[in-house]
């Protein structure tokens, strides 16, 4: 069968997708009882309406963006790589352990040093799955969820009896020092003499995933190895044949992937925290699903898709405080958009590209 | 060292803490036997034990409960198979939509019935399933040892737990000693040839997630309504999980899935007891270690240094007819 125009593949599926679930979520506020076209109002001037929410949006969006991007590369090599909650909770240990162990004079060097830490820790954390995978062909999907439940039995363990500051009550370490604490938005803005709310967490973290995104849009379509990666995704048997190792594509795609969670390490503890707290996820990892899914894998569409997250974050918290709308709407969207972008793509697809071609035929 | 009773007791919290992942399991089982992997088991047992809870508080009757958490359990299967059989779409990404869904839901409409954050009213009385106390238990009760046994670890669970013993011989009689079992096992290792012998392929998959949806909604059931008195937000805390990591370890049979059920729940019960354990010589082990083996002894026999496990040949595969 021909193709479908790019423009209705990438542009139209997804917007129609997330169309039918903001219909489906709405049906479920008017449910509730309140009206979903304040709902929305209340959600988008929460979120974008003020430096405030653009603030938390854009701190939001850091998240999943890196996250975003390392279900995105897994999928490029056809591997699912669902551990993204451990590997992103692993790479924050990295970050924290590297912001505490030195005694930072600015954040300038610390911020190099906790990106390799948050990376390190994060690919060290998806190198056995992915070992596993590659050599003893155990199914990466599975191995990864259990191995998220590894890293939070971990992460708790270590915080309780090892890392926790002495003499506090909470099992979490110490504040970082001045050293390693990251320009906000209101830093750096105020370096040109722009105006920013002061409160919101969003850091220079932020910029880092903008060149992030950079990075890997560069990796998978003008190198080799993304050449490689994207030829495995597409056919293990004709990269074989072509003379591309499989294990090496897994494991290098996997490291990458865990490598690009654990950085979001550093926007969430470097820059939000600035300590290391039990759960410093909070799902962010399971975001980066849906975030991929949406942005069809690509850097960009993952920029796009994870921006409109950190909206429907934002503004989800805006609406648990005006309305009697509780926070796990946000969770109900999600979860509408993986279904429909991931899974019940094919119901979308299949009327269109028939609706699509019939117009063409029509035409010529 | 730890006294008989004491002994007895772990057991007898052991095997309470294994129905809900023994009923996920071989609910799992019957899915992943036809070829459809199901990562969302957390998310129907989720669905189950809000919809047993609510329904159960509302009609004073557990049983009625338990029937609106197998229907809740079976619209989630319902979805699953739509996403996964009929529009072909990728089965563990619409069990990851599945966990999310129910999550979402039962904390929004739970907010939205009972104000209590998420909660249930608490369930008493006849809303829940009670203990039975089987015949002759309190009059073996001072017989040493067997008496203590049949007292203590048989008798004096809910009618659920026995349900869910019945279901593990029931479940390997139905795979493996009736017509409906092969095929139902042939369309997970081989659909194309039960195409073209002229079974569809289709209803064979669909049958094996009602079952699937079926025994899920028991376990969510059990969790509210037996071993729970009433619903928590949240409440199945990863046993979906823990329930396909036994599912792996059991290699996908059903007698075995029942021993790996039991050993995770007495792995939880001994985490509930004790919280640090001394072991002399070696030193404490940590709670946190307790909860996390079920997961590394998962991964050590899916790497297959202990005994490989063989996921079902077509298993995450959509059926192609040609």
């Amino acid at each position: 069968m021909k193709k479908l125009p790019t423009w209705i593949d990438i542009l139209l599926i997804p917007l129609i997708n997330l169309a039918i679930a903001l219909f489906l979520s709405a049906l479920v506020v008017l449910y509730i009882g309140e009206d979903p076209m304040d709902a929305l109002s209340i959600m988008i001037k929460g979120a974008i309406g003020s430096s405030y929410g653009w603030g938390y949006t854009l701190y939001y969006a850091t998240n999943f963006i890196f996250t975003g991007l390392a279900v995105s590369v897994a999928f490029h090599a056809k591997m699912f790589n669902i551990g993204g909650e451990g590997q992103a909770a692993l790479g924050g240990l990295g970050v924290a352990l590297v912001c505490l162990m030195f005694p930072w004079p600015h954040w300038i060097l610390a911020l190099p040093v906790a990106i390799i830490g948050g990376a390190v820790f994060g690919a060290a954390w998806a190198a056995i799955p992915a070992y596993l995978q590659a050599k003893r062909g155990s199914h990466i999907v599975i191995t990864t969820i259990m191995f998220n439940f590894m890293a939070s039995a971990l992460l708790v363990y270590l915080l309780v009896n090892v890392l926790k500051a002495p003499g506090s009550m909470a099992p979490e370490t110490g504040r970082f020092i001045e050293g390693a604490r990251l320009p906000t938005g209101h830093d750096m803005l105020g370096w040109f003499g722009i105006k920013f709310s002061k409160s919101p967490p969003v850091n220079i973290s932020f910029l880092i995933s903008l060149l992030f995104c950079f990075f890997i849009w560069f990796l998978i379509w003008r190198t080799k190895l993304g050449y490689e990666i994207r030829a495995f995704g597409h056919s293990e048997s004709a990269a074989k044949y072509a003379g591309i190792s499989p294990i090496k594509i897994i494991m290098v795609s996997m490291l990458i992937s865990g490598a690009l969670a654990g950085l979001m390490g550093i926007n969430s503890v470097m820059g939000e925290s600035e300590r290391l707290v039990i759960d410093s996820v909070q799902g962010a990892g399971f975001i980066g699903i849906a975030v991929a899914l949406m942005g069809r894998s690509h850097p960009f569409g993952v920029l796009l898709a994870a921006i409109l997250f950190g909206i429907l974050y934002q503004g989800g918290a805006e609406l648990a405080l005006w309305t009697n709308i509780p926070r796990e709407l946000i969770v109900v969207i999600q979860a509408l958009v993986i279904l429909l972008t991931g899974a019940l793509d094919n119901m979308i697809r299949m009327p269109i590209e028939r609706l699509y071609f019939k117009m063409v035929r029509a035409g010529t | 060292m730890i006294d008989f009773d004491t002994l007895l007791q772990v057991l007898d919290s052991s095997v309470r803490l294994s129905i809900p992942l023994l009923l996920a399991c071989l609910a799992g089982l019957f899915s992943e036997r036809a070829g459809i992997f199901d990562i969302g088991l957390e998310g129907k047992m989720l669905a189950s034990a809000f919809a047993a809870g609510a329904a159960a508080f509302v009609t004073g009757s557990a049983l009625i409960g338990m029937l609106a958490g197998i229907f809740a359990s079976i619209i989630l299967s319902a979805v699953h198979g739509v996403a996964s059989i009929t529009f072909k779409g990728n089965q563990l990404i619409s069990g990851v939509a599945i966990n999310f869904l129910a999550s979402g839901l039962t904390a929004l409409i739970g907010q939205n019935w009972f104000r209590q954050g998420g909660q249930t009213p608490p369930l008493s009385g006849s809303a829940r399933f009670n203990e039975i106390t089987l015949p002759l238990a309190e009059l073996l009760r001072d017989v040493p040892i067997f008496g203590k046994i049949y007292y203590e670890l048989i008798s004096g669970h809910t009618l659920l737990v026995y349900i869910a013993f019945l279901i593990v011989p029931l479940t390997w009689w139905i795979l493996f000693r009736t017509r409906f079992g092969l095929r139902l096992r042939a369309v997970g290792e081989n659909p194309a040839a039960v195409d073209t012998s002229g079974i569809s392929v289709v209803r064979q998959r669909y049958a094996a997630i009602l079952i699937c949806g079926i025994l899920c909604g028991l376990a969510g059931a059990y969790l509210s309504t037996g071993i729970g008195a009433g619903f928590g937000k949240e409440m199945t805390a990863g046993k979906g999980f823990i329930a396909l990591a036994a599912l792996i370890f059991a290699k996908w049979k059903p007698v075995p899935a029942l021993w790996a059920c039991l050993l995770f729940g007495f792995l939880e019960a001994i985490g509930i007891r004790f919280q640090n354990i001394e072991i002399p010589g070696v030193g404490t082990i940590p709670l946190q270690l307790m909860q996390a083996l079920p997961y590394i002894l998962t991964v050590i026999i899916l790497a297959g240094f202990v005994g490989k496990a063989i996921p079902p040949k077509a298993g995450g595969e959509p059926y192609n007819k040609e």
